[in-house]
């Protein structure tokens, strides 16, 4: 047995790996997130009093539903390392605290893009009008990763001071929101086109690049913040 | 030759650190190297400082442990001796003063620290829906460890583990999941060992068990927190007492007397 300090991205994958157990052990995240998107889904429909939705009014519908289900996403990012003493176990090993932050972010992007997996498909089946055709599919896909590699970002920020608090689920929407309003306005926009009733339309690449832009200003930002939140 | 501790500002009494068992040399106040490239003292303490707002957990402790030795901290309950612990162990920072261990500044090398300390607190820091052999591989992982399943395989074995390796920590009990905590705590062989009341919820045949682990028969410089003045002053070789996060007692173990001990709770 030999022991050498683990480079960053070994330790993240270790962490990772570890999250994504935990979650295929007692999948509370994923479930609750799923549950939420179609429960939404049931009460768009009713209180707005249409069978289909479609252009901006649909794309509304589908970002609001996906980013309020990423709010308990990031509520619950952290809380078993707090219950367990998981953080205090990964802060005394000797490995770079970016490890954690590339962990966390990359299990909530798992965690995301599984329930999108399940809810975009609902989406369309329960609410939305015209269906995009298979080139508007793809497109959607792309928003929809720019979109969530954001989240993922800004949610493990947020998760991270949250998690310290007692009013974490408090703190996590009062954070969270204000943080995700851009990543909410810029995929609403870039995806509006593809749920045009007339056809899907052309992606707004002005959108796409906001989204772009914004993930690496917060990545930037979380690279540099990340240890001082998770340290005394 | 018995390295001379620092003057302790709040006890009458004028400490001297015990020799170590084994490797230990002359004091070392400087942080100067030993023969051996080691810093003679594996922790030295100096007027060290932790604040919680306007509290003080710790209030000027000083003092320095030889390598190879054991320091036992009485104090009663919010007297500071965890807080200690975790300054040592670099999860909480010092407010003022200074903390080395094996030589490395907590605060600005506290990444060198990590690597070389094992920590058993009161929380175990192990996941209930990972098994044991999980939790460890988790760990092992965490600290670079190449080839850990035969180290595993050999903890849980002394520990009385083995058959239940495959089990989640969720249905361990106390004494069980204590036990595994061990297992973390030396996984990586440190050379210091950090134990706050590392027999807590063991019974004698398990405290027995983890003793060759992280009992006075380890060889690693330990600082251990004890409410047991017998078991504590026999087990150690420098005695803190801490009160208030004051200073109140520290002597030789084997100068100090269980009443000694006891006023500290009075």
């Amino acid at each position: 047995m030999s022991a050498r300090p683990p480079a960053t991205l070994a330790a993240a994958r270790a962490v990772l790996a570890k999250e994504l157990r935990l979650e295929r052990r007692a999948p509370q995240t994923l479930v609750a997130m799923a549950l939420y998107s179609s429960t939404a889904y049931v009460v768009f429909h009713f209180a707005l009093a249409r069978d289909t939705v479609d252009g901006s009014l649909a794309a509304g519908v589908l970002w609001v539903t996906l980013t309020l289900a990423a709010l308990l996403g990031i509520g619950r990012l952290f809380v078993s390392d707090r219950d367990e003493g998981g953080l205090e176990g990964f802060l005394l090993a000797p490995v770079d605290r970016s490890a954690l932050l590339l962990a966390k972010a990359a299990a909530l992007l798992a965690f995301l893009v599984a329930v999108q997996l399940v809810a975009v498909p609902l989406f369309a089946i329960l609410l939305l009008g015209p269906a995009p055709g298979a080139g508007g599919w793809l497109r959607l896909v792309l928003v929809l990763l720019l979109a969530d590699a954001g989240i993922a970002v800004v949610g493990t920020l947020v998760a991270a001071i949250a998690v310290q608090t007692r009013a974490r689920d408090l703190i996590t929407s009062i954070m969270a929101l204000p943080l995700l309003l851009p990543v909410l306005i810029a995929a609403s926009r870039a995806t509006a086109p593809l749920f045009a009733e007339a056809g899907a339309g052309a992606l707004a690449g002005r959108w796409l690049a906001i989204l772009g832009l914004y993930d690496l200003l917060f990545a930037l930002l979380a690279w540099a913040l990340f240890d001082y939140l998770v340290e005394d | 030759m018995a390295p001379e501790a620092p003057a302790e500002p709040s006890s009458a009494a004028t400490p001297r650190a015990p020799a170590a068992r084994r490797g230990a040399r002359s004091p070392n106040p400087t942080g100067a190297q030993g023969a051996g490239g080691e810093p003679a003292h594996a922790i030295e303490l100096d007027a060290l400082v932790r604040r919680y707002g306007e509290r003080a957990a710790l209030d000027g402790v000083t003092l320095a442990l030889p390598a190879g030795s054991t320091l036992v901290v009485f104090g009663p309950n919010g007297a500071g001796k965890s807080t200690l612990l975790r300054v040592l162990a670099t999860l909480l920072r010092p407010t003022a003063g200074t903390a080395r261990v094996l030589g490395c500044d907590v605060l600005r090398e506290g990444w060198r620290v990590r690597g070389r300390i094992g920590f058993l607190g009161h929380e175990p820091l192990l996941y209930g829906d990972l098994s044991a052999s999980e939790n460890l591989a988790y760990h092992a992982r965490l600290h670079g460890l190449r080839d850990a399943s035969a180290r595993i395989a050999e903890l849980l074995e002394r520990v009385g583990l083995a058959s239940r390796s495959a089990d989640r920590v969720h249905t361990f009990s106390r004494g069980m999941v204590q036990r595994l905590a061990v297992c973390r705590a030396v996984l990586h062989d440190p050379a210091v060992l950090l134990l706050d009341e590392p027999r807590a919820n063991l019974d004698p045949a398990a405290a027995e068990l983890v003793e060759p682990l992280v009992g006075r028969s380890s060889g690693r410089t330990r600082v251990v927190t004890s409410h047991d003045p017998v078991g504590g002053l026999a087990e150690g070789d420098l005695a803190l007492g801490l009160r208030a996060g004051r200073q109140a007692l520290l002597a030789p173990a084997a100068d100090v007397r269980p009443a000694q001990v006891g006023e500290l709770y009075r």
